[in-house]
């Protein structure tokens, strides 16, 4: 199935982006029209993502974070990637409440409330080579509507 | 992302307004931190009404302050929670750890304060 419309960002791994990223897809998900709250989910998840590319992907130093983002006639598909660390054990990272970082005040809950909020969360990485979070949400409130 | 804080005796009550993430975390816990060395705190009361948004970073400057609280033998509350934040903070387990009340006053007579 071929995306009705895309776009790419990249950014610096500075925290003072999460809320850039978070608007920035929002209001390309906006396009197609979906409720106040699939936004609010969306801007969460990414942000969730982005977060983790920052703290865990390049450890709080310098890199770029990619954000793609695939709209579909009523869904959207979120990229983000990071060239940093990677992650040795994607199911381990991915159990609620495990975190690499507790002394920094870290949850571990950032994949727990992506895939609370989105429909789908794939995760791609390897240590070394960098993580891929693919988000995923069908937009219920539009149905079969197509402009 | 503001903070305000009041005191009202041993009880501190902290609003915060705007967007709680990683990067509003951080200084969130310092300014809090700083503000409960100042005074004679023993509880505090977390007044999110006029958050706009917050994902689990929120949560994590919340429990790291919950510890610290613990450790003075105080209590914390959270306040004016909507259901976005709400199930975030159900998710997270903090729900099992303090409680949710509808306003400040109530947090105030349910702790004691």
């Amino acid at each position: 199935m071929q995306p009705v419309n895309e776009m790419k960002l990249e950014f610096l791994s500075k925290s003072s982006n999460e809320s850039f990223a978070r608007v920035a897809a929002a209001a390309f998900a906006s396009q197609l029209d979906p409720t106040i709250e699939e936004i609010s989910d969306i801007k969460t998840a990414v942000s969730e993502a982005v977060t983790n590319a920052i703290i865990h992907g390049y450890e709080n130093k310098y890199g770029f974070v990619k954000m793609n983002c695939r709209l579909y006639a009523d869904s959207i598909e979120i990229e983000i990637i990071d060239e940093g660390k990677g992650i040795e054990d994607i199911n381990l990272a991915r159990q609620p409440l495990y975190t690499s970082r507790p002394e920094m005040d870290r949850l571990g809950m950032g994949f727990t409330v992506m895939e609370s909020f989105m429909d789908r969360v794939d995760v791609f990485s390897e240590p070394g080579k960098g993580t891929t979070v693919l988000l995923y949400k069908s937009f219920k409130s539009l149905g079969n509507t197509t402009v | 992302m503001h903070i305000k804080f009041t005191n009202k005796g041993t009880t501190l009550i902290i609003s915060i307004s705007g967007e709680l993430d990683h990067h509003s975390a951080e200084h969130l816990r310092q300014k809090i931190d700083a503000e409960m060395v100042k005074a004679t705190t023993r509880n505090v009361i977390f007044d999110f009404s006029k958050v706009s948004f917050m994902d689990s970073s929120g949560v994590g400057v919340i429990i790291g302050r919950y510890r610290n609280i613990q450790n003075l033998n105080g209590k914390m509350a959270v306040v004016n929670v909507d259901s976005r934040i709400g199930r975030i903070f159900e998710m997270s387990g903090l729900l099992n750890l303090l409680p949710v009340y509808d306003n400040i006053d109530d947090a105030l007579k349910n702790l004691g304060a």
